[in-house]
C-alpha cells in the first residue's frame, strides 16, 4: 500500500482498530472482525523471532494455558481447542512452551528455520516419573 | 450539578484566583495536578471549588509535575475538558509529557506562572520556563497582568478545544508580579463564561467503545516526519486565525480588546521595546513618559502570542521604526536572547533596517525599573540617530557588578 503524506492521514498519534462502528466486539472472531489498515493485526512481526514454538496435538490436553498466557494473543483456539500459532505475531518468547503441563509437552522451541514434520518426527518421548524427579534435582 | 458561584462585577483577585475562577467557570471535567511555587494557589483554590460543590469534575493529586500532565494527558485522549497549573522545576519536569500532549494532538489548558529556574533555586519570575516550552508544540499565551491571566484561560480554552486546532495551550502569566498581586478582575458570570467556552466536544475519545482507538502510537522513519509535519502546518497556518476569532468573540461579550502582537504608540514610533509579562506595563508607562519629558518616540511592542511564533504580525508591527530593544527575561545561555533572534529573523528579509539590540534582565526576578526603561530608550534613540548600534548587542540591565555585554 502507498503510504499517505502529511496531509492525508487523521490527526494525532492516533489509530482506529477497526473500520467503521463496532458492536459486540468480544464475542466476534478475530478473522470476522473488521480490522483497519493500521491495526496491528494486519502487520507482521515474524522477523523479530529466532525460535519459533511448535505444537504436537498429539500430547495437546486443550487446558488453554498457552491460550491465556501468551502475551501477544498469538496463540489460536477456537471452541476451546488449540488449533495452532499465530506466526504473524507470535514473537518467539516461549511463555507458551514454559507454561504446558503435558508430558512431553505439546508445544516445544525449535529454531526458525526447522522443518515442523522433522520437528514432530523427533519430538521427546514421555519422560518416566522416576527420570523426571532425578532431572528435578 | 455544580453550584454557581455569585460574583461581583469587580473582585479583586490575583493572577492565581483569576486563573482558577476561570478553570472552574470552564467546568473541567479533569484537573489533575502537583502544587509548585507560585501556581500554586490555582490548583489549591480549584481543590477549594471542588470541596465546596462549585465543580463536577474530578481533581487529581498526582505524584510530580511528570504524572500531572500524564494524567491530563489519558484524561484528555478519554475525552474531557482537562487543565492545570504549574511553573519552573515543575514544568522541566513536565516537558517531556508536554511533547506526547502536543504531538497527540490533544487539547489541555496549562497556566504557566512563570519563574526562574535553578540552579541556584529561586522561587521569583523570569521567563526561563516559558522559553523551555518554546518548541513543545504548544500554543502559549502570555498575559501581563490578573484581568489578562483570567481572560485568556477562556480563550485558551475556546481555540485548544477547537476540533481544527486540537493542540495543547498554556497561558502565562508572571510569577508573584502577576500571580501574587491582587488587581480589580472585571468578571464574567458563570454562566456567560461557560456559554463562551462552550461545550466540550469530544474527538477520537477512548471512551466512544464503538470505535476504538489507540492513542499514542510509535511511528519511525516511514511516518514520524509526517505527524511532525501536520502538527506545524496546524500551529502555522490555523491557530493564529482560530486565536484572532476568539478574541473577536470576546471583544464582543466584554468590550476587551486583545491582539496577536499588542502594539502600543507604535503608530510614529521611532523607537520600541519588545517584551512579555508584567514588563510590558511597566514599558508602557515609560513609553509616555520618553515621549511627554524627553521628546523621544517611543513605542512598546507586548507578545500576546509566544507560540505559534507571530512573524508576520511583528514584521508589520516594527516595519517604520528606527531601533528596537529585545527585553529577554531569561538566561540565553550562550547565544543572543530568543526575541532578538526571532525577531531579527521576522525583519530580515523585509525591507525594515532597524538596529536591533538585545537586554537580559530581571533574572530570578529581579526588578525592571522605569529607570532601566528610560537608559534603554535613550540608547535605542541613539541606536536610531547613528543608523547602527552604539552599543553591544546584548547587555545585561540592573546587574550588579562591571558591566556585562557581549558582541
Amino acid at each position: 500500500m502507498e503510504k499517505k503524506g502529511w496531509d492525508g492521514f487523521e490527526i494525532g498519534a492516533m489509530l482506529r482498530s477497526f473500520d467503521g462502528a463496532t458492536q459486540d466486539i468480544a464475542t466476534t472472531l478475530p478473522e470476522n472482525r473488521p480490522y483497519s489498515q493500521s491495526n496491528s493485526f494486519t502487520a507482521s512481526v515474524a522477523d523479530w523471532r529466532i525460535e519459533k514454538p511448535l505444537f504436537n496435538k498429539e500430547y495437546c490436553i486443550d487446558c488453554q494455558f498457552c491460550w491465556i498466557y501468551c502475551p501477544d494473543m498469538s496463540i489460536i483456539s477456537r471452541d476451546k481447542k488449540m488449533v495452532g500459532i499465530d506466526f504473524d505475531h507470535c514473537k518467539g518468547c516461549g511463555i507458551c512452551v514454559q507454561v504446558c503441563p503435558t508430558n512431553p509437552k505439546s508445544l516445544l522451541m525449535f529454531p526458525e528455520q526447522k522443518d515442523e514434520e522433522a520437528a514432530l518426527a523427533e519430538w521427546p518421548k514421555k519422560e518416566k516419573k522416576a527420570d523426571a524427579e532425578v532431572k528435578e534435582d | 450539578m455544580a453550584d454557581t458561584m455569585e460574583l461581583r462585577d469587580i473582585e479583586v483577585w490575583d493572577g492565581n484566583m483569576a486563573a482558577s475562577h476561570a478553570l472552574r467557570q470552564a467546568q473541567v471535567d479533569v484537573v489533575a495536578a502537583y502544587p509548585i511555587t507560585p501556581s500554586t494557589p490555582i490548583v489549591e483554590n480549584y481543590a477549594n471549588f471542588t470541596a465546596n460543590g462549585y465543580v463536577d469534575g474530578e481533581f487529581v493529586m498526582t505524584e510530580s509535575e511528570h504524572g500531572a500532565m500524564s494524567c491530563c494527558i489519558g484524561a484528555a485522549a478519554a475525552g474531557g475538558r482537562v487543565a492545570t497549573a504549574t511553573s519552573s522545576q515543575g514544568f522541566a519536569l513536565m516537558v517531556e509529557t508536554l511533547y506526547s500532549a502536543s504531538g497527540m494532538r490533544l487539547p489541555i489548558v496549562l497556566n504557566v506562572v512563570n519563574r526562574a529556574l535553578g540552579a541556584p533555586l529561586n522561587v521569583n519570575g523570569d521567563h526561563s520556563d516559558m522559553y523551555l516550552g518554546r518548541d513543545s508544540g504548544w500554543i502559549q499565551l502570555d498575559a501581563y497582568c490578573p484581568q489578562e491571566a483570567y481572560d485568556m484561560n477562556f480563550i485558551a480554552f475556546r481555540v485548544t478545544e477547537d476540533h481544527d486546532v486540537r493542540l495543547p495551550a498554556i497561558v502565562n502569566q508572571d510569577g508573584f508580579m502577576t500571580s501574587h498581586t491582587a488587581q480589580g478582575v472585571k468578571t464574567l458570570s458563570d454562566e456567560v463564561a461557560y456559554k463562551f467556552v462552550g461545550e466540550y466536544k469530544p474527538m477520537n475519545d477512548m471512551l466512544d467503545l464503538d470505535h476504538p482507538v489507540t492513542h499514542g502510537v510509535q511511528t519511525e522513519e516511514d511516518w514520524h516526519f509526517e505527524h511532525k509535519a501536520r502538527q506545524q502546518h496546524a500551529l502555522m497556518t490555523i491557530v493564529i486565525p482560530k486565536i484572532e476569532a476568539a478574541f473577536a468573540d470576546f471583544e464582543k461579550l466584554t468590550g476587551r480588546k486583545y491582539n496577536i502582537v499588542e502594539t502600543y504608540n507604535m503608530e510614529d514610533a521611532e523607537v520600541a521595546v519588545v517584551c512579555m509579562g508584567t514588563s510590558v506595563e511597566t514599558a508602557r508607562e515609560v513609553a509616555v513618559e520618553m515621549r511627554e519629558q524627553h521628546g523621544i518616540k517611543a513605542g512598546v511592542i507586548g507578545i500576546r502570542v509566544f507560540r505559534p511564533w507571530p512573524l508576520q504580525q511583528i514584521a508589520a508591527a516594527l516595519k517604520d521604526v528606527k531601533a528596537v530593544g529585545l527585553l529577554d527575561r531569561s538566561s540565553p545561555h550562550g547565544a543572543m536572547g530568543t526575541l532578538y533572534n526571532e525577531v531579527s529573523g521576522a525583519l530580515f528579509n523585509t525591507d525594515t533596517k532597524a538596529v536591533l539590540t538585545n537586554y537580559i534582565y530581571g533574572l530570578g526576578g529581579r526588578d525592571l525599573t522605569k529607570a532601566h526603561l528610560t537608559a534603554i530608550f535613550k540608547e535605542l534613540k541613539a541606536n536610531a540617530d547613528a543608523g547602527k548600534p552604539t552599543t553591544p548587542l546584548q547587555q545585561y540591565i540592573g546587574l550588579r557588578g562591571p558591566k556585562l555585554s557581549f558582541f
